[in-house]
This record gives C-alpha cells, structure tokens and sequence, in this order.
C-alpha cells in the first residue's frame, strides 16, 4: 500500500541559509510520525511546504502515491491535510462554534457545524461547549477548539507544531489519548517536537532534522534513548553546566501573604502568595502560563499598576511602592519575556537600548552623555559575546543575541537580586547555554535569582529550590535534588500538600484522565 | 411647547441626525475591519462639494447624491491603498485625507459658493404624514433617513448574523488570525474601507443638496469627527450608532431652539453645544478602558503585514 | 509582481530623499493642475516658489509666516514623537491669541515694552492652559487626545467670536467684530524697516536649538521617545507615561499659543475673526515634512510658508482660488506618507512568499526568538 504522504528531495533555500536540504520522509496510514529538531532545523519550512504555505523549490510530494503540488493551504485542506499550529488563528470575541465555522469551507451553514461538532468532540473526548466565546476558555481549552477545527475536515494527515507547550503533563496524556485514537481510526499524524520523552511517548517513528538536512530515521518503539536522540538532534554531547554546590547567604528577596487583582480583564490575580529567595541561590518558578506568572514579575520589577495587599522585602526594606527606577537603584533587577517591545525598544539601537535601564550616563541635570553611553553598550557587546554592533537596532539582532544583551545590560549592574522570565525561550542551544551560564555564575557570585519559567527540563538544570505557580497561588519550595517530573507536574495542578485542588489553575483537566 | 412643537423638534432632531448617522454606520464598518480612518470630515467635504455641483449642473438630487457616493468611495479608495498595500500609519493618513479634504473642496467649490438649488420637495408618506403629531414626527421625512434606518437595521443583522459579517469582525480583531485561516484579509479591508467612504461620501452630499442646499467653505462643520466619537461611543454596535446620532441632532436642534427663544445665552456658547457634548461623551465612554478594549476591533488602527 | 519587503533596519537614505520625492511629485501634479485650470504652469510655479523669494518685501512676509508655523511645528514635533496627536494645535493658537491679546488691548499711551512681553507671555499661558484640558482628560479619563483637542478647536473659535463681538469689541470699529487696533508699544519689535518682519522668527530660530536640545540630549526627551515608540518599554524603565502625557501636551500648547500671540501683536495688530489662518493645520504637515526633527522642521516651514504666500500670489495675480494653497499642502503630505514606506520597506520583484503569520498569539514565543526560517 502506498504511503500516506512521501516527501522526496525536498530542498528550500531562503537568502542566506538552506532551510531544507534534500529532505526524505515517509508517514504511513495511520502512522505517528515526528519530526525532531531544534529551532532552526527546518521543521517549520518542511510543514510550510506540506501545508501549501510555501512551494519546494526541488523535490517531489506524494500524496497516497500520487505526485502532487500543494499550491495553497485550502488545496492542502482538500487533499486532506489538516494543521494545528502552535500560534493559534482564534477570534477571542467569537464563540468555539462561530470560529470552527470560519475555519472551514463556505458550506455548511452555523448550526450543522455545531452539531458535528458536539459529535467529534464526543467522539475524542474533547469536551467543549460551543456556544462559549473564545476570550473565557483556558489556553488548553483553546487547544481543543484548534484540533476540533481540523478534525472537521476529516483529515487523513494531521500536523501538530509544537502541541505540548501550553500543556500541563496530564493534559499531555489527555491529548495524547485523542491522538491515538485518530491514529487508530487510519489518520496519520505528523507531530513536530523537540521534547524528547514525548516523542518517545506518543510516536512510532521519528524524523531528526539537524540544520535543514534528515540526520537520521528512527523506530522510537525500540530501544532508543533520549540520549541518542539528542545526540541526533545536536550533533554532539549536550554541554554539560557547572552546578556546584553552594551555601545560600540571608534572605535577600522576600514576598509575604501578597494579594493583587487581575491586571487585566484577562489576567489572574495573586493571592496569599508568599515566596523567598535567598543570596547565592536561584529559585525557579514552574507552572504553565497563564497561572499568574505575569502578575508576579510585574510586581517584582515596579509595572503593576494596581496596589498590592501583602509585603514585598528586599533585604528587609519593603518595597511595595517604589518605581522600577529605585528598585533597580536598590539593587533588584529583572529581564521580562517580551524581549522587543518591552525589554527593549526595536527601533532604537543598542546603545539607546543600553539607556533604558541603565541611568550612569545621565547627568544629575538631565542631560544625557551620548558617548559614556556608546561606550556602555559597547562594553556589554563584548563582555556578553553579542554578535552586533552598538548601532544595529534591537530588532535586527537574533533572539539569541538580543537576549544576551539584555541580560548583560543587567547583569553588567551588579544586581543583587535578578528576576528573570522564560531565559531561553525561543533561543538555539549555544546562546541557551551560555545564558544558563550566566546565570550560574551570578548565582555564584552571590546574587540571588528568581527564575520563572515553562521549561521544566530548565529549571531542573539551574535551581537549587523549585516553587510552582498555579492559579496565582504559590506551592511551598522544594530542593531540586527533591524533585521529579510528575511531582511538579501534580503541583501544576493545585495539588500540594496544605491546598485544595485548584479549579482556577489554567489549562488543566478537571475530570480525572 | 406643544405637542406639535415638540414633533417638529423631534423632525428636526432626525434629521440633523441622519448625516452624522450615515457618516458613523460608515465609519462602523471601517473600524469593524480593523481600519481607522481619521479622514472622514474630509471625504464629507469632497462628496458635498461634488454633489452640490452635481446637483447644479443635473438638476436632479438623485444624480448628486450619487456622485457623493463616488467621490466618498474613490477617495476612500486611494485611502485604503495607501494604509492597506503600502502599510502607511493610519493617522497620519487619515488626517492628510481631511486636510486634503478640506483644501480640495474649498478650491472646487469657490464658483459654487452663490448658487442655490431652488425649490426643495418636501417628501411625505401619502396618508400617514397628515396624522396630528405623528406625522410630522415621523412620516415626514427625505427618504434618505428612512434608508439610514434599514442601513442600521441591515448591519445589525450583518455583522452579528451573516457569515460575511463575522468573517470582517474577525478580520477586525485579529487579521493574522484570519490570513491564516486563507481570508484575503487586505482584499475585504479595502471593501470594508470603500464602503464606509461611500456611505461618510452620501452623508456629505445629504448635508449640501438635501440638508442645508447651498455650498458654503467648511459647511460639515466637524461632523466628521463627531461621527467618529460617535463610532467608539456607540462601542461599534448600529443601534447604538443611531440612536446617538439622533440625541447629537437632538443636542444641534436644542441650541438652535435656544438661541430662537432668545436666551440669555451668548449665541456663541449655544453653536459650542455639540462640540461641547462630544467631549462629554468622550470623557464617559472612555472612562473605562477596560470596557472600551473589550469591545473595540483588537487590531483597529494597527499596520497588517500578511509576510511577516 | 511587485511586493513590498519589511527592511530590517529603516533606511537613512530614504528617509532624507522621501520628503523631497514627495515635493518633486507634488510639483509634477502642480503642473498638471495649473495647465488643466488654463494656467502657464512655469508662471504658476513661479508664483509659488520663486516671486517670493525675489524681494525684501518677499522674503519678510515669508518671514512672518514661518515664525508661527515653526513655533507650532517644533510642539508638535515633541507630541508626534511621544505619539500623541495633538490635532488641535490651532485651537491652542486661538487662546494663545486671545490672551495676548487682553492684555494688549489695555495698552496706554504711557504703556512700556514689558507689556508686550507679559502679552507674549499671557498667550502662552493660555495656550498651555487649553493644552492642559486636553492632557488632563486624556490622563485622567482616558480620552482620546484626537478628538477632544479638535473638538476644543471649533469651541475656541467660537471663544473667539464671542470676545470680538462682545465685551473686546471696539466701539470706533464700526460694530465689526474685531478689537481695537493695538497701540505701538504692545506691537513685537520690527526686524527690518519697511516691512513687516519681526522678531518673531529670530525667536522661533532660537527654540528650533532649544526643541533640539531637549529632545535629542536630555533625559527627558529619551524618556519621551521611549513612551512614543514602545508605551511598553516605558512601563518596564519606569518611565511615567501621565509625566510624557502633560510635559508633551503643555509644551505644544505653550508653543502654540505664544505663536498665537505673537501673530495677533505682530503682524496682525489686533484681534479679529479672520486671525486663525490654520496654521495649527498646517503645521501638523510641516512637523511631518520636517521628519519630526527641528531642523527639519525649520526647512519645512519655509516650504510651507511659500505655499501659502503662492497661494495668495496667485490669486492676486492669476485669478486662482486661494484654496489651492491647501490641496498643494495635502498633497504634499499625502505623497510624503506613501514616499515613506520605502524607508521601511522595499521594492522587490518576484513572487510572493507566503508565510505562516508570525506571532503574538495565545503561547506565542517572545519577539526576538528564532522560531523557524523566514
């Protein structure tokens, strides 16, 4: 029987770099297939192509045997081909039945598509209500529109980029649940990671792409190791970080029983948060967005608008009303997720960026001196191994740059306390290491850190203690040494111990799996 | 005041209303779309100008009304390109279309500013018009107003019904969304722009052939604008749109009752009133961003780049 | 086919050319228009640009022009930039005007010149203070700044009426609506004698460094770019987004209205209904066509002071409406805005690549990130 889809040769050249070269892949009836790689690899191009986004500019498709050129997502649609991107394509002020319908073709009319889709969601066990506006459901629910939506198509080859990241691990499980099922009914599902133990997991085989060429063709089922497949997807050992042990200095941060409402009409709020870090160690916080990690750095760094109930102590000194200017003075420095547009200014150029934060060039009579300023942003290109020069503007500089040059602009400060979002989000493995370098380092040197991020895998790299938010409240901590996966991943949920279960925890499954 | 008084006021109210009514369902569908265009006071400008230049040379308030419409789209057109295909900022380009707007017609119309249209037919219901009351409240109208209602009538159902409309409301709030879904996001923009000049184009010539039919400089008077304040006011619903256009022509109306009952006001204060009173509804609807955000087109006003 | 690619850094080039393409094009349709109204374009051109270069008489009108166009342009060179639309600048102007003008219509014979100075200085206050409505609205109700300093334009002009038809009017002034005509000593001194410039425009030069210096040197005008360019970043530096909000509005307004004040002692040298001559408006362009920057500016207020006096000229002399001084004006800018895609973007042929669209979105990845190839 022929292959459900075959791709032969495929190359695709962008100015510059060869996104995809010669690239073979084959995905049987009924097949999980996944496709590995890190970012850059070229995973994103090879499904452009599949999805008619992009055409190859060598190479051959087979679609069930037949040659074909997909010339455009519809046509992709029509063959049969359904995606769920990472980023998804939903209208918030839009109910989950009004968005499937505009997803599909003009045909049928609001209620039949209602209808089938209460009878798919039965079906696979994505349990939605339709009448529900986009805006109220949680980033997981969310998900399930998005899957529902190409479920609609009856597809015969479903593409998922990246499904997991929004997830906690037991909504993984439910969603591998549904994958299977599909697979089962003869669809074949091409499932684009980097996350090794899910592909392990859920695939049958697995694609590794290593800078745009296939590295290797895997039977996952048999005995292959995360570690093989990383070799794989690297090409060499993953570095291996310095983690000495260290004793922790006096409480250099401290938040007691703090309560802040929602910042936003789609926000979370805190409460009774209470949270402490101390010189020379780093806490890491886990949790899913959504759970009020947001809220509890716009507090930290001085951008929360609204008043906060509770105390938050630096080194004993309360701090609820000071501006981010005088806490960075004080010695508490943060580095936030957006790194255009937040962090730093796009249009502008380094050195106006170095500005931002960083007040030593600016005399007591507000004028500013431009070239202690150039020299600053020069020093920090160099001292943080940034590959670009002081004029570029922030928004031509890689994600991986840009971030070692705003994390340089504050640690360059000698802060004493540093809190810092998703570090390596969205960064290539080098600059990610060099980064949890830094970060090592300082802690070293006896900073105190706060690191909240999604990665899990991370945190267990660089913490010394873990706390979990979910629902904006905070678990107690936890050594690293202490803790595993699933422990976390129960505590995502609202469960440890001394809490109820949380039902405001975002994107978690109420019923059990 | 009499009953009969008070109907004449509520006639007059309605129909001072229609224009600023018409401009804003337009401008409705604009911003629904996710474009602001900041440049209806002069697209109004242009369209009166051409239709009571139209009107002069045709004789006929059909033809001049219709060539208000063009003028509306056509320059709502080289709009829509500018801001859609070339991704120049909105305001700055809205605001280029009325200064543009206001020169471009002050120049054209300079041979117009003596002549007059002469006799107006006044337009009844046979039949109803002559009820006490009623009739001149509501039977008595230009057929332009009744049509302003069913346009209202007519979006409602649109956007909250049609699948079209939902499609534009989607484009409004999220156009990458919608690209990626293969919606000719910047194909359906430029229609909805187009649309909305249309409709600010026939509020225009409303204003100089029907309205008030003579050509004077400047004669929209800001009504452009208020029908912008108006859009957001009416958190881009046409009912709403409506009835706030009848309360501002309410307010015109009242002003003009003052300042003919000889109050002790300075006349200059009383022709203030609207302005004043757009301010005021600015200030209300905006004291809630958080409501005015949840309401409002999400991506309204900003750039759409379908390769980013 | 012809797309247009993002650049990735604008271009510096660009930026400086499109201004003059924009007058270049606006020139060619010139010259379409003036052949299709029956005109000689060359002398139409003339009239515009080069008669009134030719004299002293000329260059001193352009003189008095410039002044209050640069004065508005360099305010809102400063609230553009904090993206704050102060549309209403020529409402700003009106006060600006009047209160000079209530100080200056209590002139004496035995008035010394420090009257003019508190005139002056009266005008600004009063622009600044119908700025401050505008801020205060906007940062304690959130008020769109388009529209309230609009709005406030067309009750300023009504303000206006109202005093040159009422309390101000003058008795001897045949019950037209208009003020007496000032005395000499409340008049701004005169820069060359025989006409009509004064000293205004040295006064406008001097704030052209001033602006600069603020917005290009200070703390204060990083922290307003800032604001202007990335509201976000602002929060994160801890840059006060209400302090950018009222420093930016009070500025504008003060410039605005000591134009105004200026224009009603000096060249004008009373107070009447006809002084707005939308200079407010008109301004708004040259702070475009100037780029923002106050140098800039200074070049584009004489363009634009030409055009004005153009449209004058040729109404005197060829018979053609004034108002064509304002269809050349938004033309201009009108063909500046689409000249200035090209300093972000460029022209490429071939064809297009269609991309998945890029984040934000629901668990989007951070701007900056390496998430695939373009």
């Amino acid at each position: 029987m022929a292959s459900r889809l075959e791709l032969i040769d495929i190359s695709k050249q962008y100015p510059g770099v060869r996104a995809n070269d010669r690239v073979c892949l084959r995905v049987e009836p009924g097949e999980i297939h996944a496709v590995l790689g890190e970012n850059g690899a070229g995973k994103s191009t090879l499904m452009k192509i599949v999805y008619g986004v992009t055409r190859p500019d060598a190479g051959e498709l087979r679609w069930n045997g037949e040659p074909v050129q997909i010339r455009s997502p519809e046509h992709a649609r029509s063959l049969g081909i359904a995606m769920v991107f990472q980023h998804f394509s939903l209208f918030e002020s839009l109910s989950v039945a009004q968005n499937v319908w505009l997803g599909l073709e003009r045909t049928s009319s609001l209620a039949s598509v209602t209808a089938r889709i209460d009878e798919v969601a039965q079906q696979y066990g994505l349990s939605i209500d339709a009448s529900l506006p986009v805006h109220a459901l949680s980033v997981g629910e969310r998900q399930r529109v998005e899957i529902l939506r190409a479920l609609l198509t009856n597809p015969r080859l479903l593409i998922l980029d990246e499904p997991t990241s929004v997830l906690t691990p037991q909504a993984v499980e439910k969603l591998f649940q549904t994958l299977r099922a599909l697979s089962n009914a003869g669809c074949s599902i091409l499932y684009i990671s980097h996350k090794l133990d899910e592909i392990r997991a859920l695939c049958q085989r697995c694609t590794v792409l290593r800078d745009g060429r296939v590295v290797g063709e895997v039977d996952v089922g048999s005995a292959t190791t995360n570690a093989e497949l990383s070799r794989l997807m690297i090409g060499r050992e993953p570095p291996q970080l310095m983690h000495a042990e260290r004793t922790a200095g006096k409480v250099a941060l401290e938040l007691c029983e703090l309560n802040l409402p929602k910042l936003d009409a789609f926000g979370t709020s805190l409460a009774d948060v209470s949270l402490r870090v101390r010189e020379g160690e780093i806490v890491g916080v886990a949790g899913i967005s959504g759970n009020g990690q947001k809220e509890l750095f716009a507090l930290l760094s001085g951008e929360a608008n609204v008043p906060a109930t509770g105390r938050v102590e630096l080194f004993g000194t309360s701090m609820t009303e000071t501006f981010p200017q005088q806490r960075r003075l004080l010695g508490l420095r943060c580095v936030p997720e957006e790194r255009l547009g937040r962090a730093t200014v796009p249009s502008l150029s380094l050195t106006y960026n170095a500005l931002l934060t960083r007040s030593e060039a600016v005399h007591p009579s507000g004028f500013v001196d431009s070239n202690a300023v150039r020299r600053l942003a020069r020093h920090l290109i160099s001292a943080f191994s940034v590959k670009a020069r002081s004029e570029n503007s922030a928004k031509s500089l890689s994600g991986g740059n840009l971030q070692k040059f705003i994390m340089g602009r504050e640690i360059d400060a000698a802060p004493k306390v540093l809190v810092i979002e998703q570090p390596t989000w969205g960064v290539d493995v080098g600059a990610s290491a060099q980064i949890r370098g830094e970060l090592l380092r300082l802690r070293d040197a006896g900073c105190a850190l706060l690191v909240i991020s999604e990665e899990l895998s991370e945190l267990f790299e660089i913490a010394d203690y873990l706390v979990v938010m979910a629902g904006g409240r905070v678990s107690p901590r936890i050594a690293r040494k202490d803790a595993t996966a699933l422990q976390i991943g129960e505590w995502m949920s609202g469960l440890w111990p001394g809490r109820q279960p949380s039902s405001e925890a975002h994107g978690v499954q109420h019923a059990p799996a | 005041m009499n009953l009969n008084e008070l109907a004449l006021l509520f006639a007059a109210s309605i129909n001072s209303g229609t224009p600023i009514a018409l401009a804003a369902l337009g401008l409705l569908i604009n911003e629904r779309s996710g474009v602001l265009n900041l440049g209806a006071e002069g697209l109004m400008l242009v369209a009166a100008v051409t239709g009571f230049a139209t009107a002069v040379h045709t004789h006929s308030d059909f033809l001049a009304l219709l060539a208000g419409v063009a003028a509306g789209a056509v320059l709502a057109l080289f709009f829509a390109l500018l801001v859609i295909y070339l991704n120049t900022n909105q305001y700055a380009t809205g605001l280029a279309l009325s200064l543009f707007g206001a020169g471009f017609s002050a120049f054209v119309g300079v041979p117009y500013a003596s002549e007059s249209l002469g006799e107006r037919t006044q337009f009844t219901l046979p039949g109803l018009s002559k009820l006490p009351v009623l009739g001149p409240a509501l039977f008595s109208f230009h057929p332009l107003v009744y049509l302003t209602v069913l346009l209202s009538l007519a979006f409602s159902w649109f956007l909250f019904r049609a699948r079209s409309g939902l499609v534009l409301r989607a484009i409004g709030e999220s156009p990458e969304s919608a690209h990626a879904l293969g919606y000719p996001v910047r194909r359906i923009r430029v229609s909805a722009v187009m649309a909305g000049g249309a409709l600010c184009g026939l509020a225009g010539a409303y204003v100089s052939v029907v309205y008030t039919p003579l050509w004077i400089e400047g004669m929209i008077a800001g009504k452009g604008w208020i029908a912008l304040a108006l859009t957001a006011f009416a958190t881009w619903r046409p009912a709403r749109v409506l009835l706030g256009a009848y309360l501002f022509g309410g307010v015109t109306m009242l002003q003009l009752h003052l300042q003919g009952q000889g109050v002790n006001l300075p006349i200059q204060l009383l022709t203030a009133l609207p302005y004043l009173a757009t301010i005021l509804v600015l200030v209300l609807i905006s004291r809630n961003s958080a409501w005015i955000r949840s309401n409002m087109p999400a991506a309204l006003g900003k750039p759409f780049h379908p390769g980013a | 086919m012809l797309r247009l690619e993002p650049r990735v850094e604008a271009s510096r080039a660009m930026s400086v050319a499109s201004p003059l393409i924009a007058l270049l094009l606006t020139l060619v349709i010139a010259v379409l228009l003036f052949v299709a109204l029956g005109k000689d374009p060359l002398q139409g051109l003339s009239m515009f640009f080069v008669e009134p270069l030719k004299s002293t008489r000329g260059l001193s009108e352009l003189s008095i022009k410039t002044a209050p166009l640069l004065l508005i342009a360099l305010g809102l060179c400063v609230c553009f930039r904090s993206n704050l639309w102060n549309i209403g600048a020529e409402g700003q102007f009106i006060l600006g005007a009047i209160g000079a003008s209530g100080v200056a219509i209590r002139a004496t014979e035995s008035s010394s010149g420090a009257l003019l100075i508190v005139a002056s200085l009266c005008g600004t206050l009063c622009g600044m203070a119908w700025a401050a409505v505008v801020a205060y609205l906007r940062s304690r109700y959130n008020a769109n700044e388009i529209l309230v300093s609009l709005m406030l334009v067309y009750v300023a002009e009504q303000l206006l009426s109202y005093v040159v038809s009422g309390p101000w009017k003058d008795p001897q002034g045949y019950n037209f609506p208009q003020t007496v005509t000032f005395l000499d000593a409340v008049r701004v001194p005169q820069l060359i004698e025989g006409t009509r410039a004064n000293v205004g425009i040295l006064l406008a030069l001097g704030l052209v460094v001033v602006v600069w210096v603020f917005l290009f040197r200070t703390h204060a005008g990083y922290r307003l770019e800032v604001g202007g360019l990335s509201p976000l970043a602002a929060r994160y530096a801890g840059f006060s987004q209400k302090s950018a909000l009222w420093t930016a509005l009070l500025l504008s307004g003060a410039l605005a209205g000591l134009a105004g004040a200026l224009e009603a002692t000096g060249p004008v040298g009373q107070l009447t209904t006809h002084l707005p001559l939308g200079y407010g408006f008109g301004a708004i362009i040259v702070a475009f066509v100037g780029r923002l920057n106050p140098f800039g500016a200074t070049l584009a207020a004489v363009l634009m002071s030409l055009l004005y006096i153009g449209g004058e000229m040729s109404q005197s002399r060829l018979g053609l409406p004034k108002s064509l001084t304002y269809v050349f004006q938004g033309l201009l800018l009108f063909l500046l805005l689409a000249c200035d895609t090209f300093t972000t973007h460029r022209l490429r042929f071939g064809k297009p690549r269609v991309a998945l669209r890029s984040p934000p979105g629901q668990a989007a990845p951070p701007p900056g990130s390496e998430e695939g190839v373009p």
